[in-house]
Parts: C-alpha cells; structure tokens; sequence
C-alpha cells in the first residue's frame, strides 16, 4: 500500500479523501493556491505545497506544477478528486511517465469515454442501450416517416447544424413526422444555410439516472445501484438520491450490467459512472461515462456501506476487489442537497464573500439515521469567485425515502450560513415539495415547478400555527429576563401576562399561554393547544423546539417588536404583542417600498477601479456594479434593486465627486 | 357620597378623551396614535401614574376662556420599563394640536424636577404644531422654562426625545438639548423655520419631508438618533434602549441575565482582517460577535458610517462601543464621525457607561473640504472627549492606527485602562509607502531602492510589537479570545475611581 498520496485538488472533495486516507494510514498531501492559504483542505493534509496563483489555469490544472508538487513531496499516487485534472488523459500519462499511481481508471478509458461520439458508439458495441436515431442524412419526408416509425413514436426530428430550438420538432405520428421533417428542414435552410435533418428518439418525462461501477485490474467489475439526479438547475445537480424511486429491481439489474458490460469494454479501472437517460416507460438509455469519482458519490456510500475512495486507492495499488457483485445490497434511503453560494432569491446569482457564520448540522451515525457533511470551507472562511460556489454536500440516510427526507428538512433548517447568499432555503423548498416528495420528478422538475423562480417558500397553515406556539414561547422566555433587570423599583416589577397575539405574515393568532417549569402550554383561541418545550434562550440563533408531537427547528433573528424566523425555506417576520398593542399596531399604515432612485451615485470621492456592467445589461439586487477606490481602499457598489442600466457616465480611471452619477437605471 | 365618587370618575373620562373621537380619529388617519396610546406601548402594562390631569390653561384672550380642557394637551406622568422607573410626557396632538402653554409647560417641568430629585429618565413624546399662539409671550417662557430644565437635567439623568409629529420653531431646543433624538418616518418633522418661511426668505422650495424628515434628521443633519417606521416600532425600540441606560449620573448601567458564554471563543476572527491590507470588512461582525448575543442598539447608523456607535452588553451590563468602520470611507476620521463618536463618548462618560473602542483608523480625511469645515476643532472634540472621559476605558486595536488618528482613538495616553491590540495591528505614523516617500525622499528616482525601504519599513512599524515594547499596548491578544479578554478586563475596572481636576467645567472646542 502506498505511504503517501498527493490530492490534486481543493476544497470539500479533497478533505473528503484525505478522511479516508488517514484512515487507512496514508500520509497525505496538499496543493493549494493563492486563495486557499488558509483553506481547509490545507490544515487537514499532512503536507501542503503551494502552486500557483488563484486561478485554476495557472495552477490546480497546470500539469507541471503538480507534477513538481509530487517529486517534492515524494507521493506515490494520485487522486484526483473530480472536475480540474480528474479526466485528463494527459495528466494519467504525465504520471505513469514517473511511475507514480493514478488512482482512477486507466488513460485509455479515459479518452474512450471522453468523446461523446467515439463514447457512443463503444457503448452501443457493448450492448449498452443507446438513444435510437438515424444518424444518417435523410432524403425525403417519406424516408422520415419510415424512419421515425422504426425508432418509435415520439421522435424528435432535429437540424443538423441546428441550435437553440431552431429547426427542431417533436413528431408523435406520421402526419406529424412528415410536416415537422418539411418545417424543419426549411427552417434549417433559413436559420444555418444547411438543411440537413436526423431523428432520433424523443425520450419522455426524462429522468437523469446514473449506475455506480467500480472495478480493478484484475478484471473483476460491479455496479453498487443507482443514483437519481434528475433536480437540476441549468443542467447543474441541486438534490440526487439512491436509490431512485423510479426504478423497478429488472430495470435496475439490466442498466447495471449494461453498466458493467461498457467498462469492461474499455478496460476501466477504478471507480467510474455511467449516465442514463430514464423515460416515462422505464426505457433506458446511454448518455455518457465519467471517468471519475461523482460529486455524488456519498449517497451510493450511505446504501451500500462502502467506502469508495477506499476501493479506488486499493484497486490503483493493484489490489483486486474482495467484493463480489452478490455482495452489495442497497440497505435504506439516502438523500444529497448540494449548498451552493447562489442566492435564490435574486435569481440564484452566485454570491462570493466571507461566510461570517458558518455551523453545519451535527454529523451522526445511528441505526436508524445517518446525517453526513462533506465540506472544504469553514466559519470566518472566504468563497472566492475562482472556483465551484459549492459550500457543502449534506447527506442524509435512513431506513426509507420518506424518513431520509424528513431528515434532510430537520438538517437544512439546522444549518446556518451566514455572510453570503446560499441555496438553503430552495433546498428546504424542494424537499417539502410534494410532487419531489412523491418521486414523480423529471429533469425538468425546477424548471415546472418554479417557472418564476423562487421567493421563499409558503408554509402551510398548520405549520405557521406552529410556528406561532414556538415563537409566543420563545418570546415569554425573553420578556422575563427583560423583566430581571437591575435597577427595578421594589415591588413594582413588571409581570408578564398570558395573552398574547402572534403575528406572521399577515395573520392573527391570539393565544394563552400556561407556562410550568419543562415548557408551555399555547392555548389558541379556538380552542386548539399546542405543547411548546425547547431549551432555547434568548439570543441564541439556533431554536430546538418541540411543538406537539414533532420537533421544529427554527433560525431566530431579532427584529423589532419580534423574531426573523426561518425554516422550511421560509422566512418569516413574526410579532409577539399584548392584545393591546397588537390592537394598536393594527392602527399602523401598511407602507409601500421606497421608491429607490433609479441613479447609481458615487457615494465618496475616489477613483473608478472596474465598472463591472455593459450598458443595456439587466442586473440582479446585489450584483457588483463597480468598484470605488477611496482612502486606497476598494469599495464595491452592488445593485440596490434588479434592473437593465441604460447609460454609464464613468470609466474605469476616472475620478469622482460625491454624488456624481455613475449610471443610470431604465 | 357615591355622587361624588362618580363625579371624579366622569371627569377622568372627560380628560382621557383629549380633543374627543373626531380629532382622534384624525390623528389615526394619519397612522399616528393618540398620546394616551403611545404612553402605554412605552410603559409595562398599568404601570402608569398620572400627573396633573385636571389643569386647564388659564389664557383669555381670543375667546380662549370658553374652551379649556382638561390635561392642556399634555399627558405627563411616571411608570416603569420592566420595572424601572422613568417620567414621561406625551404631547396631544389632538387638543389645540398639542400646542404649549404656560400651563402645558409648567407639567412638563414638574415631571422634569420630580426625575431629576428622584434620578429617573426623562422620555419626551413630541407631537405639537409649537408655542399656544393666543398665550404670546407666557407660551415662550414656558419653553424657556422647559429648556432651563433640560439644560440642569443633561448629565444627571438621562433625557430621550421622540418626534412622533411636527415640531417646529422654538420647540426644537428642548429635544436638541436632550441626549438622544428619535422619529417616527413619514409622520414626524423637526425645523426652526418651515417650507413656507423658508420660501419667503430663501425662494427654496422644499417640502417639510425634505426640510426636516426622519430621513434628513437621520442622514445629512445628524439631529436624530435613530428612526422607525411607525410609532408602535419607536416607542418598543425606546424601550429597549432604556434597558441599556443608566437611571442617573449615580447608579451603575443595569445588569440583566445573560445567555451567553464570556469564554466563548470566535475563531472566525482570526480571518477577519483580509489577506489585503487595503481590503475593507465589517466591524459590525467583530462587534456581535464580542457582545453577549450578538445585540448591539445602534446610535446614528445613518450617518457619517464611517465611526460606529452604540451599545453593547458584556457580561449583561452595559458598555459603548465606538468603532471605525473600514467599510466606509476606509474608517477614517473626518468631521462628521468625530462629532458623532464625541458626543457619543460624553454621554457614556456623564453616565458611567464603560467604553469600548475597536481602531482600524488609516488617519483624518484630507482636503480643503475638511480644513475649510474646520476638522481641526471637530477631530479635536474626539480627543477631548476620550481624554476627559474617567469611565473604564478598553481599546482594541484590530489593523491601522496611524498618525493623530491613533493618539485620538483611546490611546493609552489619553488614559486608557486596557490598551490590546491584534497580531495585525499596524500602529505607525503613517502607512509604510508614505513614510518611505518622506524619509528617502532623495532615493524617489529609483523604485527599486524605494521598494527595498517600504519593505524595511513595513517589517519595523506594520506590527504591534514595536508600540508593545514601549508599553503603549498592554497585551497582543488573539482576534479568537478577544471577547473573553475584553470581558475580564472590564470586570477588573469595575471599582475603577479616577475623576478629574476640579473645574467650573471644561472648554471643549465646540
């Protein structure tokens, strides 16, 4: 076994494999840039070499460097991690010329894989199911027909130059084939000035549904299940979970042996996936194979109990594999939200900057739950705009799909960030859906489901009933200490009362409340009651409760008058008031929104660094607009609200006055 | 017999009623409460005892004798906010549009004298169109009288202001003496000549918005304190500001129960300053962060933000905070934030409030427009303020303290009790390329010799230790412990006893 292993990599992925490492006794060993000095990845490795500046071009994917980071250090192998040089054929040759280990498949599979086209036709000597088509040029609409009736309705007839929806039909009968083979050609010869057509299958309700494979060198090769990706953004994975609620055992048999069929093909090595397209009828098909260990990889670790990093670092030593394809069994349910710094309420910009609070939820592993995070960032950390916005993979496990998703809802609203933008309220959303709940999703469930995109979600009516127990509770807990001041007139002490009407979002509740000493009663007015324990205190931002028969977990802020709640993906602002001042406080005038100037005016004098926006680009609340540098320092000036700028009276070098217009909003 | 008893009765309800349901309704209309209704949102629940509810105006003039209601259009009084006791007066708009008369007058300086004999808070409730025009010169007497009072309480016991509707003309002194300021947004104004005079004499226009609004007050003119969105916000934000005040120059700031730990440890401060000396951060996250509960009541947010102030709690009692924020105009000291930090230092100092400074000051902003507006006499008010100040004085200096700036900032000469400072403070005359320019001024041709100073220079003076060794700072403390050793060295001047040279009083350079 190797003593020392390099991780060509950064952030949550290289300190996940540096666990494993150390684990099994492997001293490790770090590269970092620039920006990540002071990264986690750093502190957790045994050694550290710096190469290079921060962005990944020149250093994480600059082959010499890493090389030279290994002679240095005198590691034997290398993970990769994924993305950077994971694929990288050059790089897998660059090592094998020192004789050091790669541990991930061999280079010839790795460019095998890496063509799509090349992918493709490999996968279909195999045997693997393949999207059917005509690759071929088609002559006529007649030839079409033919065509298009021997892959099966529906089919998508597409122009071969085509792009952005141009020269592109869905056909779901002859009549259709013909007409749509007529339009598209003609649309074709207009938009590309090429008018050449193929068909190929259109795949329905499509579900993204990738198999797990992991083989060695000795020719040994398994698949350890599937992984069900199909919640994505813009083609980015949001939520993936093992197994897939679509798949029947058959079905999941056939893709992975097909699975199994195309890595021995290639003679893969290592760990490895394959990418299917799912439709609506459980057909299958070949999209392409990742030569490298997936983002995703922990949900297959959490429902087969094995450790793949592990495996890939035993199977580059030359080990064969002690498992047999009879051996893994998919035990449970586990879920993956990614935590990504995007703001999803300002149209998921990607937010970068100091994450001024960052405590993640307790990791556990228990029979009946597991709760894991993999992570590279840490409180007080930076997310830097040179990588992957990714803050963290929080995984959940448990006995079944229903179970591992209440899990995930009680870790998302346990994890607090703070400082930066982050996705958690979306993914709180999604995993309270009930259409995600139900498993009926498709690759365009984001895309259905929140067309709009997303502004918090909206809790139902019991919920919010709860969230109003916890909060009138939580409230008599900080009304008494007010009360416990220094300084009281004797015998004259205030005493907090038991009615009270919690307020949120626009709706009513008064309550009583009967407090004893383990918690309270909430008695609404009518007539329903609520049992409220917790040992939360004021001022803590994290609140533990138990209200009737379950928990709530609430993220609690101060705001005037009440608290800033947030759970479940909502975010709420909720009123704590006597019955008296919640009947004066109904007196208040409802305000609009200040009407913000649709000016950006230098807010001291200084020197234009950067303007950042193009006239007549829309821009997004809190998008960088420019860069001011006053007393040598620089100032960023961020987007008050979203809007297009119509017109940018400063550049770059300029020097401003304050109040001088620096551009102006439609 | 029960006659009698009913009569009184009658009577109370007759006063309560103010200007009676057509003006209350109006003063509804205009999202505003009636003065009984705000003094119970500011007081514990039935804690208030009525002063002087039957006096009447005594003018009669102008018909004025046929119409004298009861309470004069001020309700005044004492209570309590979680139990300690405060004075208060509310202004009703609703009777002669809260104007002040001898009599008005008179029931405010009775409740001022009672505070001031007894050390409790003054809370004024402004809603007044100003002087009782019918009384002529009796009115003006009695804001004199008003303003006499406010002068003797100032320093003795605490004084707060809120507008919560016009106050004009000669009415704004009293608040303007006070120690803070607050309005109620887009029902509040404060002028001493409104957009109508200001026409006649100007040609300005200007609405009373713009002339005197909560967003003027709180952002170009400094007048105010704070501002809320409604009354029912400002009168609960009050309230929370009285838990943080002293009842009087005599008492110690109130200590309530804390949940917090004053051990804890802050890791993410040690990356709080960036990597680039000329990055910005934000001071508010080392000042939550070192308070209990992250709770910080911010004095003057809008204005001049290139200095925070405020309060804190450490260990459940009270402390100021004055910090230089490098958000902002990189933190320097200008005109403005020297006025805003003074004035904030004085009213800690008159009111036994320890004061903490957190110094990340790169030195005064220059300029004609800073000398011409007198930076000399408004920086020096700073330095005035700190120097005289005899309260528990911490200092804590993160990065910068350069040049004057650093002197001025509660520096250890100015008698500061605990002076830390971070691994990554830079205490200097100056920063390290400016020095190097003045001191090898001959070498300037050539910038690799230029390079070679700055650096010497940096490695000499871009530390703490070099102020360390002369004692100027007591201790480099780690940005993770610093709660804990800001808390310990506070609990250590508890009984701290240093007061100053008898004088008459001081000649600060106002």
């Amino acid at each position: 076994m190797f003593d020392k292993i390099l991780i060509a990599n950064r952030g949550e992925i290289a300190c996940r494999v540096i666990k494993t490492a150390r684990r099994m006794g492997i001293k490790t060993v770090a590269i970092y840039s620039d920006a990540d000095r002071n990264a986690l990845h750093v502190r957790m490795a045994d050694e550290a070499v710096h190469i290079g500046p921060a962005p990944a071009n020149q250093s994480y994917i600059v082959i010499d460097k890493v090389m030279d980071a290994i002679r240095q250090t005198g590691a034997q192998a290398v993970h990769p991690g994924y993305g950077f040089l994971s694929e990288n054929a050059r790089f897998a040759e660059a090592l094998e010329a020192e004789g050091v280990a790669f541990i991930g498949p061999p280079k010839g599979a790795i460019e095998a894989m890496g063509d799509k086209i090349t992918s493709k036709k490999i996968a279909q000597e195999a045997g693997v199911s393949t999207v059917p088509g005509h690759m071929g040029l088609i002559a006529d609409a007649e030839e079409a027909v033919r065509i298009a009736s021997q892959i099966g309705y529906p089919v998508m007839i597409k122009a071969s130059a085509g792009g952005g929806g141009k020269g592109m039909r869905i056909a779901w009968n002859d009549d259709e084939a013909r007409e749509g083979f007529q339009s598209s050609k003609n649309e074709a010869a207009n938009s590309f000035g090429d008018d050449r057509i193929f068909i190929e299958k259109f795949v329905t309700q499509p579900r993204h549904i990738e198999i797990q494979v992991l083989s060695d060198a000795h020719g040994n090769a398994l698949y350890l299940g599937e992984r069900e990706c199909s919640i994505q953004r813009r083609n980015q994975k949001v939520i993936e979970e093992a197994p897939s609620p679509f798949l029947d055992e058959e079905t999941r048999r056939a893709m992975g042996e097909q699975a199994v069929a195309l890595a021995q093909a290639v003679g893969y090595t290592s760990a490895g996936t394959v990418e299917f397209i799912v439709d609506g009828d459980r057909n299958f098909y070949f999209l392409e194979m990742n030569t490298r260990l997936q983002v995703e990889h922990p949900v297959t670790e959490l429902i087969t109990g094995i450790d793949l990093v592990e495996q890939m670092i035993r199977v580059a030593d030359g080990q064969a594999l002690t498992l047999k394809q009879s051996d893994i069994k998919l035990n449970g349910w586990a879920m993956e939200s990614r935590l990504y710094a995007e703001d999803p309420y300002r149209n998921f910009l990607p937010s970068i900057g100091r994450m001024t609070r960052y405590r993640p939820p307790e990791e556990v592993v228990r029979d009946t739950l597991v709760v894991r995070n993999d992570t590279g960032v840490f409180e007080g950390g930076e997310i830097s705009m040179y990588y992957d916005p990714m803050i963290a993979k929080l995984c959940t496990w448990a006995p079944s799909r229903l179970e591992a998703i209440e899990a995930m809802r009680v870790a998302l609203d346990s994890f607090e960030v703070e400082g930066i933008g982050n996705n958690l309220p979306f993914l709180s959303a999604v995993m309270d859906h009930p259409r995600f709940v139900s498993g009926n999703i498709t690759t365009a469930f984001i895309e259905e489901e929140y067309p709009e995109g997303f502004e918090g979600a909206t809790l139902p009516e019991d919920e919010l009933r709860r969230i109003a127990a916890a909060t009138a509770a939580m409230n008599r807990v900080a009304e008494i200490r007010r009360t416990r001041v220094s300084g009281r007139m004797d015998n004259h002490e205030r005493h907090v009362g038991r009615d009270w009407v919690v307020t949120l979002q626009g709706q009513e509740y008064a309550v009583e409340i009967e407090a004893d000493r383990e918690g309270a009663t909430i008695r609404f007015d009518d007539g329903e009651s609520l049992r409220v324990t917790s040992d939360w205190q004021p001022g803590q931002p994290l609140a533990m409760l138990q209200v009737g028969e379950a928990p709530l977990v609430l993220k609690v802020g101060k705001i005037s008058g009440g608290f800033r709640v947030r759970s479940r993906g909502a975010d709420l602002k909720v009123h704590v008031r006597t019955p008296r001042q919640a009947e004066l406080a109904r007196l208040m005038p409802e305000k609009q929104a200040p009407d913000t100037s649709k000016l950006l005016l230098c807010p001291m004098p200084g020197l234009v660094v950067k303007i950042d926006v193009e006239e007549g680009q829309e821009v997004q609340e809190g998008q960088a607009l420019c860069t001011i540098e006053a007393m040598k320092m620089e100032n960023i000036l961020r987007a008050e609200r979203k809007g297009t700028v119509s017109k940018i009276n400063a550049e770059a070098g300029d020097s401003l006055a304050v109040d001088e217009i620096i551009m102006e909003f439609d | 017999m029960k006659d009698i008893l009913q009569e009184l009765e009658n009577r109370r309800e007759t006063a309560r009623m103010g200007g009676g349901e057509r003006r209350i309704a109006a003063q509804h209309a205009k999202g505003k409460l009636t003065a009984r209704e705000r003094i119970e949102l500011l007081l514990d629940e039935g804690s208030f005892e009525e002063f002087d509810m039957f006096v009447a105006h005594r003018c009669t003039d102008f018909g004025m004798e046929q119409d004298r209601p009861a309470g004069d259009g001020v309700v005044t009084g004492w209570g309590t906010i979680n139990g300690r006791q405060v004075y208060v007066f509310s202004q009703d708009f609703t009777v002669f549009g809260g104007s002040l008369s001898e009599t008005h007058a008179q029931k405010l300086c009775k409740i001022m004298d009672m505070a001031m004999q007894n050390g409790a808070p003054v809370i004024g409730l402004n809603d007044s169109g100003g002087a009782r025009i019918q009384e002529g010169v009796a009115s003006l007497a009695g804001y004199a009288d008003v303003f006499q009072r406010n002068i003797m309480a100032s320093g003795v016991v605490p004084q707060i202001s809120v507008i919560m509707g016009p106050c004009a003309g000669g009415a704004v002194y009293s608040p303007a003496m006070t120690d803070f300021i607050f309005m109620v947004k887009d029902s509040s104004y404060m002028f001493v000549t409104g957009p109508d005079v200001v026409k006649t004499v100007t040609n300005e226009v200007v609405t009373a918005e713009e002339l005197g609004g909560a967003s003027t007050h709180t952002r170009k003119s400094s007048v105010a304190d704070g501002a809320f969105e409604n009354d029912v916000e400002a009168l609960a934000e009050v309230r929370r500001l009285v838990d943080f005040l002293p009842q009087n120059n005599r008492s110690k700031p109130p200590v309530r129960p804390f949940f917090d730990d004053v051990n804890r440890i802050e890791d993410s401060l040690d990356t709080l300053i960036p990597d680039n000396p000329n990055a910005p951060y934000d001071m508010k996250e080392l000042i939550t962060k070192l308070g209990d509960e992250g709770d910080f009541y911010e004095i003057q947010e809008e204005f001049a933000k290139n200095i925070l102030t405020g309060f804190i709690r450490l260990e459940g009692s009270t402390v100021g905070v004055v910090a230089n924020q490098p958000m902002v105009l990189a933190g320097c000291l200008d005109i403005d934030s020297s006025r805003k930090a003074a004035r904030f230092v004085r009213f800690c100092d008159a009111f036994e409030i320890p004061i903490l400074t957190l110094v990340d000051v790169p030195g005064f902003l220059p300029g004609t427009g800073q000398e011409y507006g007198g930076v000399i006499k408004h920086g020096a008010k700073l330095l005035f303020a700190y120097g005289e100040a005899t309260v528990p004085k911490v200092t804590v200096i993160t990065r910068k303290a350069y040049g004057g700036a650093y002197d001025v900032m509660a520096s250890k000469h100015l008698r500061g009790d605990f002076n830390y400072a971070w691994p990554t403070a830079e205490i200097a005359v100056m920063g390290a390329k400016g020095a190097t320019e003045i001191l090898y001024r001959s070498e300037l041709g050539d910038a690799e010799k230029i390079a070679a100073r700055t650096k010497d220079y940096e490695d000499r003076f871009a530390n703490p230790f070099v102020a360390a060794e002369k004692g100027f700072i007591d201790e480099v403390i780690m940005p993770h412990s610093t709660r804990r050793r800001v808390c310990r060295a506070f609990a250590s001047l508890r009984n701290k006893s240093l007061a100053n040279p008898w004088k008459k009083h001081d000649n600060i350079p106002l």
